[in-house]
């Protein structure tokens, strides 16, 4: 069976696309195939700057042929009839067969899609697939309507075996399909002809094109950690740094070069983002020292002087992107840090929340408040919010504004400020995600919590809430953040209050409902169903994350026993009975119940035991044992299941009906004291 | 792509090679456009031209301003007036990559020692209500030129599209020189009878411009020349098509244009006067790119907009 080999060779495709791109090739044109009829064994798609490539190996030659039967109408049937279906089945008469059925003789067409050969299929799925590809931006070029990633010049196609290949034939916007592509841009720019996917290999390797993304940048990373090595570096791991730059180059030459003298007393994660940014260079590091003292840079080819000019270019542009870098920082070093904090003043938050300044006293006046709750010094909380905001106005985070907080540690350190302070100019701004590390010292938290709270109340105070996809200033992120704090810190706080505390006016239900739903969210990837979540969210003090969740968790785990699961129901069956009397009289049945009209002894156990049960249960709830508290719930079960077996409710005697009914309402109450289960599903 | 050339020895000996070499390829080699612009991509050459149907090539060299990157001529390759070098051809020919690589060879970048990449960047001027895709240029790490296929201008979409190049002239000089200080750059020949150096052209002006866009230009007098520049813009466009005078269509789409450019200049000054908030910027850009989009929509009306006379 022919092997498939495509080649799409366009203008230099970004690195950020090119590795969803091969798959995407890859699937649209398998998918394609294989719903017209052609099955392959394999496939394997690659990408480099120049060229997307898919080889299919054994693809059939031809789609088979597809044999369709169709049953038409009674060969006595009016000839309307039956030159509809001729019409209808696409046939002649002289298709038809007659074969014997229940009702008579019947008319059967025999319908034959032939099969076709390969190329005509292959050709309809790649002008399909050029046409629809998924580009995350795609671009016209020159006086053509075709969109491409960047202009797309060459198509190879062939289709072949052991014994040779031949062209697909195809065309599209005026590019023919050929077998031919061409080598490295400069080290081998002559076009060149293949006859299959080795072939291609073969020839691409020796025309200085390594076509597997993985290869390049595994050789990247042997060459560069085996330079580091030999002079006892090590090159620092960036694993998204060197997708890109295998990426870039289709022949990997790695060259490493010196830092100057100069800039190594930046700190380490100034060098390493300025290279990075800037050059897409990677860091290599003295292990002994920690200190970054040479950068590793891959060119695209090999030259006569082997790379001396191109290293000495990059280190003339490093040269002066570090420049760069040691003026803002020593700029940064000599400005006073309440400097930098004045001039927040000028830097507008947001146009409805005033400027850095006005936010960053808000915080400071937040960060003192929560303070004590968090077990931090409320002077230190202050001063730490006070210059929380000061890198701001740095001119290095102005420049690398993903230093943000780094920074602010560093010259908060610089200013002699207390060891906290520094440390919570940086963790204020954590959590960032949902498996980023939770600031845990105090001062930090506590800023970190002020920061949070201003930000969700003064974009609810202005209505600036986040709806469906579009989050633009983060908020699910922030009130994430505050979950975190507050739980994985232990911090007990209702979140009102600190909402009241902020000074922004906004709807603090609404915001507290929203801080529910990212709750949910966050508690859903622990094992907690969302129903036990509303049970514990209808109960008193739900704005107490910590206390919510040390309900849910005892209720989740409580409902997995059997004790749990029985007793819910006859809660549920209390409740129910209750709640159809209630509705039925249209009155209700809250009084308490008395003993005196208790008439069999299960009637009576019960009265005991929701007496043992309560008095469990109060000092349990007081002292939020909530484990405590449902295992005194579970005892309940026995004597309800029996009180159920024993007793009707709803008898003739209205005054035991009463009884009984304000009695399966005491059972309701005690149930309802711990968690709401109505609201618990099953 | 094979023949080496001797390196050049000044700033102005690239500027002419780069004149050489695109006036060969058949491109128009205009002059700079005779009013203040952040970028070349101002120029009526690319702008207007860069719309509408019909085949366009120029190139030349355009003094840009950008008052905010003025530094009294002290940094190194900082300056609030420099020149980019722009090329701009109606439809992108095939061969556009190539033709620009030629270009740098013929200033002196040796292909063979050299590594030359295409980096993504994507292009977008949002006072122009513009954008394309490409990328910037690097040549051992540095960003030499930009080369962006444009698809959109003035909010239309560009059919055919146009190919833009950008080159940032003194940084490519300084590569090429081997000049680490702008102004340290031979401007004309070093053997020449009067050597001058571009400090020698430029500093005094650095100084005298620094000192002028970010303290002591009239904001008042600015924002005044602002509005007029809207209010005029809008009204020349306002004017019907037939000039009364001659009996002939005549829509005024490069004047009202002149005052769109007006208006963002003096926008850019004002930006330096540093009296214009975060929240302001954007309201400023949406007011230039309202007056783009004008001038756009009426050349599209003219013969050289494709409109049929």
């Amino acid at each position: 069976m022919p092997n498939l080999l495509i080649e799409l060779f366009s203008e230099e495709i970004p690195a950020r696309m090119q590795a969803r791109a091969a798959d995407d090739l890859k699937r649209l044109v398998t998918d394609g195939l294989v719903a017209a009829g052609l099955t392959y064994a394999s496939a394997g798609a690659f990408a480099t700057p120049r060229r997307l490539a898919l080889s299919v190996e054994a693809v059939l030659a031809e789609s088979p042929t597809i044999r369709e039967e169709r049953k038409g109408p009674r060969v006595d049937a009016p000839d309307k009839a039956i030159e509809g279906f001729l019409r209808g089945a696409g046939v002649s008469r002289d298709d038809l067969e007659v074969r014997d059925d229940k009702k008579g003789q019947v008319y059967f067409a025999i319908i034959e899609k032939p099969g076709r050969p390969a190329a005509d299929i292959i050709a309809e799925v790649l002008e399909t697939t050029i046409r629809n590809f998924p580009w995350p931006k795609s671009m016209r070029w020159g006086s053509g309507t075709l969109r491409w990633v960047r202009p797309l010049h060459s198509v190879l196609c062939i289709l072949g075996d052991e014994s040779g290949a031949t062209v697909v034939p195809f065309s599209i916007d005026g590019i023919k399909s050929g077998d031919s592509t061409e080598g490295h841009r400069f080290m081998a720019p002559a076009r060149f002809s293949v006859s299959s996917f080795d072939d291609y290999c073969a020839r691409l390797a020796k025309a200085y094109v390594i076509l597997s993304a993985q290869d390049r940048a595994d050789h990247i990373w042997h060459d560069a950690t085996n330079q580091a090595f030999a002079q006892g570096l090590e090159v620092v791991e960036d694993k998204s740094l060197l997708a890109e730059v295998a990426g870039l180059v289709e022949w990997p030459v790695v060259l490493m070069g010196d830092i100057a003298e100069d800039f190594m007393g930046l700190p380490a994660e100034v060098l390493q983002t300025s290279m990075r940014e800037h050059q897409k260079f990677f860091s290599v590091r003295n292990p002994k020292t920690g200190r970054i003292e040479k950068f590793v840079t891959v060119a695209n080819r090999e030259t006569p002087d082997h790379g001396k000019t191109i290293l000495a270019g990059n280190q003339k542009v490093l040269f002066a992107r570090l420049s760069d870098a040691k003026f803002f920082w020593e700029n940064d070093l000599r400005t006073p840090l309440l400097d930098m904090v004045a001039k927040l003043a000028n830097v507008t938050f947001h146009n409805k929340l005033g400027t850095q300044a006005e936010r960053v006293k808000r915080i400071a006046a937040l960060a003192e408040e929560i303070a004590p709750m968090v077990g931090a010094d409320p002077a230190l909380a202050r001063q730490a919010a006070e210059v929380c905001k000061a890198d701001l106005s740095s001119e290095m985070v102005y420049e690398f504004p993903e230093l943000q907080g780094l920074m602010g540690r560093y010259y908060a350190q610089a200013a002699g400020l207390p060891q906290e302070v520094a440390n919570a100019c940086e963790a204020h701004y954590a959590p960032l995600g949902p498996s980023d590390d939770v600031p845990t010292e105090p001062v930090s938290v506590a800023v970190a919590l002020a920061d949070k709270i201003d930000t969700l109340t003064g974009f609810w105070a202005i209505d600036e809430k986040p709806t469906g996809s579009k989050d633009p200033f983060a908020l699910r992120r922030a009130a994430l953040g505050v979950i975190r704090l507050v739980l994985e810190n232990g911090v007990r706080v209702g979140l009102l209050s600190l909402f009241e505390q902020s000074r922004h006016k906004a709807d603090s239900q609404d915001l507290l409902t929203f801080f529910h739903d990212r709750l949910k969210v966050y508690l859903r990837d622990k094992g907690i169903t969302h129903d036990v979540i509303d049970a514990c969210l209808a109960m008193p003090n739900s704005d107490d994350l910590a206390l919510l969740v040390k309900r849910a968790e005892a209720l989740q785990a409580f409902l997995k026993t059997d004790d749990g699961e029985n007793l819910l129901q006859g809660f549920k069956r209390a409740n129910n009975i209750v709640r159809q009397a209630e509705e039925k009289d249209g009155v209700e049945y809250s009084f308490g119940p008395d003993p005196k009209f208790a008439e069999t002894d299960e009637e009576k156990a019960l009265f005991r035991a929701l007496d043992a049960a309560e008095a469990e249960i109060t000092p349990a709830m007081d002292a939020e044992d909530f484990a405590a508290a449902m295992s005194a719930m579970a005892a309940l079960r026995t004597p309800i299941d029996a009180f159920f077996e024993a007793v009707q409710v709803n008898t003739d005697n209205q005054v035991l009906r009463r009884n009984r009914l304000n009695l399966l309402n005491r059972i309701r109450q005690i149930c309802l004291s711990v968690a709401d289960l109505t609201k618990i599903e099953g | 792509m094979t023949n080496k050339q001797e390196l050049p020895g000044s700033f102005q000996e690239i500027i002419l090679r780069l004149q050489t070499y695109w006036a060969a390829k058949g491109c128009a080699m205009m002059q700079p456009y005779d009013m203040e612009v952040g970028a070349g991509t101002f120029h009526p050459a690319t702008t207007l031209r860069s719309l509408g149907p019909r085949p366009w090539a120029a190139a030349y060299v355009q003094p840009s301003r950008r008052p905010t990157d003025g530094r009294y001529g002290e940094n190194p390759n900082r300056l609030q007036h420099y020149y980019q070098y722009q090329v701009i051809i109606k439809p992108s020919p095939p061969d556009l990559q190539a033709l620009y690589l030629g270009s740098l060879e013929a200033i002196g970048i040796d292909m063979t020692m050299h590594d030359i990449r295409f980096v993504e960047d994507d292009w977008e001027s949002p006072t122009l209500g513009a954008w394309g895709l490409g990328w910037e240029v690097w040549c051992d790490g540095m960003e030499v030129s930009q080369f962006t296929y444009f698809q959109q201008v003035g909010g239309h979409d560009c059919r055919p599209v146009s190919g833009e190049l950008t080159y940032g002239l003194e940084r490519l000089a300084m590569y090429v020189l081997g000049i680490d200080h702008v102004m340290d750059m031979p401007f004309n020949a070093p053997d020449a009878p009067i050597s001058l150096s571009y400090g020698d052209v430029f500093r005094q002006t650095e100084q005298e411009y620094s000192r002028y866009n970010f303290d002591v230009a009239d904001t008042d007098m600015l924002l005044r020349h602002f509005e007029e520049a809207e209010t005029e813009c809008a009204r020349i466009l306002a004017e019907p098509a037939t000039d009364p005078k001659t009996g002939k269509r005549i829509i005024m789409a490069h004047p009202a244009y002149d005052q769109a450019i007006k208006a963002s200049h003096i926008f850019n000054l004002l930006d330096a006067r540093g009296v214009i908030s975060v929240t302001e910027r954007q309201a400023y850009i949406g007011r230039v790119r309202a007056l783009t989009k004008m001038c756009a929509d009426a050349f599209l009306e003219t013969p050289a907009g494709g409109h049929a006379a």
